[in-house]
């Protein structure tokens, strides 16, 4: 189990200074200070070279160790890289995508579909080859061969238009955070509002789980339509005003919020969130 | 989990969903005694969602220990229904809720803290206003941020009155201003607009609190914040 990012902002967070953190990132004697400082640089949006740096050479670490064979700082390195918005960093986070560890690929795509840099394309989509059928489960292990959640949604992220054909058998496979990821990413690249309804169904769940990863996929894409339902699921508020904020956001920025004024539609959501304080 | 455990899963998750649905009626005709022992007997997360949505539809001030432990059982269907049964009681849920806060539980904090921040009760201000400046957890914070702009200040002498509802716009401000999680400024500014509606006296203290609604409008770098800041800046022109 890895610590629980927010813990770590709440009780040390604040008390690190830049220099501080990638010093000890560079460092290593300390393991540990080295999995937090990675961490920690990306929270705080430390954008500067050394810290780019440091990060880069973190994603090719050997010392730390997981009992299960993982690279703990490189999952933490990727994650970081996610955060900073540099793009320099694609092609060594595009290599990651070939580590041994699920955890760091799964970082990896998902930090590429942050950062927004179609040069990863490519490789995301090689994660998909054998399609449906190779996506099956790793003997022992709660995850399937691939982080096939993070690549579907990296797809969609980076407007991958020709990925479509790949994405689509993915709506059929047997895992339904992985319909719902496909659902999404083909919603994001046709503008089909049919998949986005298959999400909105997907909060009547009688698993709080599903109900959870199809709430948090609608904020992801602010999709508008399903603001009432985000609102009325059985969940967490904290969870349901993520989403509504996602909604909220991306609608303000289509409707030119803050030189336009608020729409019809941004109070509805503002009352809805208000209600979930 | 093979497919046939997984649908059979789904079908009683269905049927709990459907019972919690039409539970808070099912309870009539029962005593409080039996409501209670049907919290304390139920056996699974569903049949305690049910059973606490129909004490708390009983609305009798007899449930109100109990409501408060359930805050506790890190249910959140549960959880949810036990507050709304609180809120319902009002006033009289204030005092078991102040003494049984229990400071080491965060989960059951925050849920006795946003019943007593739907209540709106003024015996609730010291611990809304010093859960707002500092507590650990931010959704504790957000409710008691909303709280403090839902009191029912016609409960307190003006004199009094008056130095709380400064205490209030300082926590608030700071809060809007500087808190590091947007769901906590969005709290604060939504706070800040039930204070302001809430104000007795005209003009006391308007011009320092639309001056945070403008700055947080204006310079807050999550727009879900600036939107809501925008919103209450227009309720409270017109």
């Amino acid at each position: 189990m890895e610590p629980d990012p927010q813990q770590l902002v709440n009780a040390e967070g604040e008390s690190l200074t830049v220099d501080q953190a990638i010093a000890n990132l560079c460092q290593t004697a300390d393991g540990g200070l080295r999995y937090y400082a990675a961490w920690w640089l990306g929270r705080f949006r430390v954008s500067e070279s050394e810290a780019l740096q440091a990060l880069v050479a973190a994603l090719e670490d050997e010392n730390d160790r997981a009992p299960d064979g993982g690279y703990p700082l490189r999952r933490n390195a990727a994650r970081a890289l996610g955060k900073l918005g540099d793009r320099t960093v694609v092609p060594a986070l595009v290599r990651c995508l070939d580590c041994d560890d699920y955890y760091v690929r799964e970082s990896a795509a998902q930090a590429l579909g942050a950062l927004g840099d179609e040069r990863a394309i490519a490789a995301l989509r090689s994660l998909l080859a054998g399609g449906v059928a190779a996506a099956v489960a790793v003997p022992g292990k709660p995850h399937l061969v691939q982080p096939y959640n993070a690549v579907l949604e990296a797809l969609g992220n980076l407007a991958a238009r020709d990925a479509v054909s790949d994405i689509a058998p993915f709506l059929a496979h047997e895992v339904a955070q992985v319909q719902n990821a496909a659902a999404r990413a083909l919603y994001q690249l046709t503008g089909d509002a049919a998949y986005c309804d298959r999400l909105v169904d997907r909060l009547q769940e009688p698993n709080l789980q599903l109900r959870r990863s199809a709430m948090m996929d609608l904020g992801a894409i602010g999709y508008l339509p399903a603001a009432g339902a985000i609102a009325a699921t059985l969940a967490e508020n904290s969870l349901k005003l993520i989403a509504l904020q996602g909604v909220l956001e991306t609608h303000l920025q289509q409707s030119g919020f803050p030189t336009a004024g608020l729409t019809a539609e941004a109070r509805q959501v503002l009352g809805l969130m208000d209600e979930l304080l | 989990m093979s497919c046939n455990q997984a649908e059979v899963n789904q079908r009683q998750g269905r049927k709990l969903l459907a019972m919690i649905m039409i539970g808070a009626g099912s309870g009539v005709g029962a005593t409080i005694a039996e409501l209670i022992r049907a919290i304390d007997t139920a056996d699974s997360k569903g049949a305690m969602v049910v059973a606490v949505n129909q004490l708390a539809a009983a609305q009798d001030a007899a449930a109100i220990p109990t409501l408060i432990t359930v805050l506790g059982y890190n249910n959140p269907g549960a959880s949810v229904a036990a507050v709304n049964g609180l809120a319902a009681l009002g006033d009289a849920a204030v005092p078991a809720l102040l003494e049984q806060l229990d400071g080491y539980n965060y989960g059951a904090r925050a849920w006795a803290i946003r019943a007593l921040a739907l209540i709106g009760d003024p015996r609730a201000l010291s611990v809304l206003l010093d859960t707002a400046k500092g507590d650990f957890a931010l959704s504790v914070r957000r409710a008691a941020a909303r709280g403090l702009g839902n009191i029912n200040w016609s409960l307190l002498a003006p004199d009094q009155r008056a130095i709380l509802q400064e205490n209030v716009l300082q926590v608030l401000t700071e809060a809007a201003i500087s808190d590091p999680e947007w769901v906590v400024r969005y709290a604060a500014v939504a706070g800040l607009q039930g204070l302001a509606i809430a104000w007795v006296e005209p003009n006391c203290q308007m011009s320092p609190l639309l001056n945070c609604l403008e700055r947080v409008c204006w310079n807050d770098d999550t727009a879900a914040v600036q939107a809501r800041a925008r919103l209450a800046l227009e309720a409270l022109a017109s």
